[in-house]
Formats: structure tokens, sequence, C-alpha cells
């Protein structure tokens, strides 16, 4: 009944600004297959016009695609928003438009936004300025993922910047928050002794990744599918449900 | 310096716990991350900030900061609002930004922690 599943819930494609060229949806699924990896998620900054392409290339492949989206807060916090169908993540994507700011992207600057094809084929440039926070505040988000039936986890808690924690010290008491993400390169017992704020939530570890040598991480899902509702449990630990990181971090080349 | 005088001079609009302001202000601290607050600022300090997250109230709460000066019009949250009354925290807005704020509260003497 139960599968274990590899996991990598944070990975960009070309539709990110700063993400590599070759994060185009065959590269990152034949990679995520050959990291024996189960189920991963597309999380763009502030975008999803590229899931459904990824979600068709990864057809037949084996491995699970969540539709998902990287959001950035009023607070400049970082969150993951995680959902099972693309008609989801679309209709969050609408919401989220109207609450970022009416700038165009300088690709110069930030770097080019790509919506591309199941193949990896330049479909279109999204000229929208997606780096940038939107005018929701954190709780907003939560409260509208949740809504719309998603998950939200908030992205790398220990890094320097676009932190929940470092922005913001702790995590609101009342968040409906599953769990939250560590770096790539982080220790699980290692945060946890710098943060002990962070005492009672669940970790998961994600690639962030903006390249293919990324994607990784390895958290492990004991699930019954790969859905939103059986990421829920495993990550609150309920009905046999679970989730476990990896004890080694694998080396990134 | 008082707090109260500090709302005075800056003309500072008081959002909440109004009956509050009678605080001696033992120095300033500005900063929109939570953290290095909680690492950095002294108790009695005026904190500016244009975070306005409801967390801010919690960290003034349990640094016994005089009060918190939020910036640029930030939007506060009801519920900010609400636990500052609650935790006896001033909340002091302003439309003008971090840096005027900072400046107008030096001329007035207010040092920082270093």
């Amino acid at each position: 009944m139960f599968q274990y599943l590899w996991a990598d819930l944070h990975i960009h494609t070309v539709l990110s600004p700063c993400a590599e060229v070759e994060m185009i949806p065959p590269l990152i699924i034949r990679r995520a297959r050959d990291l024996g990896l189960g189920l991963i998620a597309v999380t763009d900054h502030n975008s999803a016009e590229n899931v459904a392409a990824v979600i068709e290339a990864a057809e037949g492949s084996g491995v699970a695609v969540l539709p998902g989206m990287e959001i950035q807060s009023r607070e400049e916090v970082h969150l993951l928003t995680l959902f099972d169908t693309v008609e989801q993540v679309l209709a969050w994507q609408a919401e989220v438009y109207a609450h970022l700011p009416d700038l165009k992207n300088d690709a110069d600057y930030f770097g080019a936004q790509f919506v591309v094809d199941a193949t990896g084929e330049y479909v279109r440039t999204n000229e929208r300025l997606l780096s940038v926070s939107t005018d929701l505040s954190l709780e907003e988000v939560v409260t509208r993922v949740r809504a719309l039936g998603g998950l939200v986890i908030p992205a790398h808690v220990d890094r320097p910047s676009f932190s929940l924690i470092v922005n913001l010290g702790f995590v609101p008491p009342d968040l409906d928050i599953p769990a939250v993400e560590i770096f790539r390169f982080s220790r699980e017992e290692e945060v946890r002794q710098r943060f002990p704020q962070l005492r009672g939530y669940t970790f998961i570890r994600s690639g962030d990744a903006h390249r293919l040598s990324e994607i990784g991480a390895r958290t492990m899902f004991k699930v019954a599918a790969p859905t939103v509702r059986e990421l829920d449990l495993a990550l609150r630990g309920e009905q046999g449900r679970r989730v476990e990181i990896a004890k080694t971090i694998a080396s990134f080349k | 310096m008082k707090l109260r005088e500090i709302v005075d001079a800056l003309d500072l609009q008081v959002a909440a716990a109004a009956d509050d302001l009678e605080r001696e202000v033992s120095g300033g601290y500005a900063s929109d991350l939570l953290s290095c607050v909680m690492a950095r600022a002294q108790a009695g300090n005026v904190w500016v900030t244009l975070q306005s997250h409801p967390n801010i109230v919690a960290v003034a709460s349990l640094l016994n900061l005089a009060g918190i000066v939020v910036t640029e019009g930030s939007p506060l949250d009801p519920n900010t609002i609400a636990k500052a009354n609650e935790e006896h925290i001033p909340i002091l807005t302003t439309p003008r930004t971090t840096f005027t704020v900072v400046s107008q509260l030096a001329a007035l003497g207010i040092r920082g922690v270093d």
C-alpha cells in the first residue's frame, strides 16, 4: 500500500530568471530518473507557466510531478506552495499575479524568463518581473493556498536571505504549515541546534535547483500516493505516513 | 528621553499601546531582519523597521524594547495592533523612510547600540 519516494520538492526551470538554460523539462526529468527520484515539484519564482510542460515531459517516466510555485511574501520570505493539479496552480498564479507589482523584468540584470514546451523548445518570454515580493503577507499566502487545496512549506529557512527564520525570527505560532525546508547542503541536527525555535517542525531538504547538478537533496516520503494530502500526512507523521532526510549529503557535481 | 517626546518631535502616529509612551528610551536600532534585531537590539531601544508582521511585537516584547516605529506607511495587520496592545508595546507609524526617521532620532540625541 505504501510507497517510499525519494523527492525533491524545490526545482526551478528556465522560467526562473536565475535558473540555468539547462533547466528544461526533458533534462529535469532525465536527471530526476537518474537519481532515482519518484517525486519532484516544479517551483519557479512567483509563476507556474512551465509546470504543465514538465508534467507532460514526465509522462511514462515514473517520476511524479507536483505543480507548484515559490512565492515571495511581503516580508521577503520564500515559500514553497504545492498543489495536485495544473488548474489549482494556475488559479493560484492568477491570484499571485494580481499581487505582484506591474513591472517588467530586466533580463540583462536578473536573467531571462523562458516559457518552454515539454521538449524544452522556446514558446515565449515571460516579461513580468518575477524576482520580487508579492504584497501578500505570509499568513495570506498560507490561507489562500490552503483554500485552494494546496500545501505551504517555508523554503531554505537556514539561509541568510529570503528565509522565514532570518526575516521574521521564528515561525508564527498558529501558522498552518506542516514542515520547513532546509538548504541542500544542510544537516538536520546542525540546523536544529542553530535554530531551537524550529523545535516541533518536520524538516525536508530540497535542491532549490537552479541547475541540473543541484537536483536531489534526498528527502524520502512514505506515502500511499504522491498527492498533497498524502504529503501533508507524511510531514505531520500521521496515519503511518512519514518523511525522512537522508543521513548523507549528496555531492553536487 | 521619553518615547512620548519622540512621538511629538517626529510627528508619529500612535497605532497601538497609546498608554505606554512614558518609557525612557535607551537608544535605537534599525533593521528589517528580525533575527538581527533579536541578536543586537537592547532593552529600552526604539526599533525602526518597515516590517509590520505580528512577529515584530513578540520580538519587541522578548527584548523589552521601548517601542517600534514602522516606516513607509507599511500596512499593519490588525493582529499586529491587537498583540501590541496586549503586550503594551507601542507601535508608531510614519509615511517617512527608515533613513529619515533614524536621522531625526539621531538629531534628538538617540544613539545606536554600537
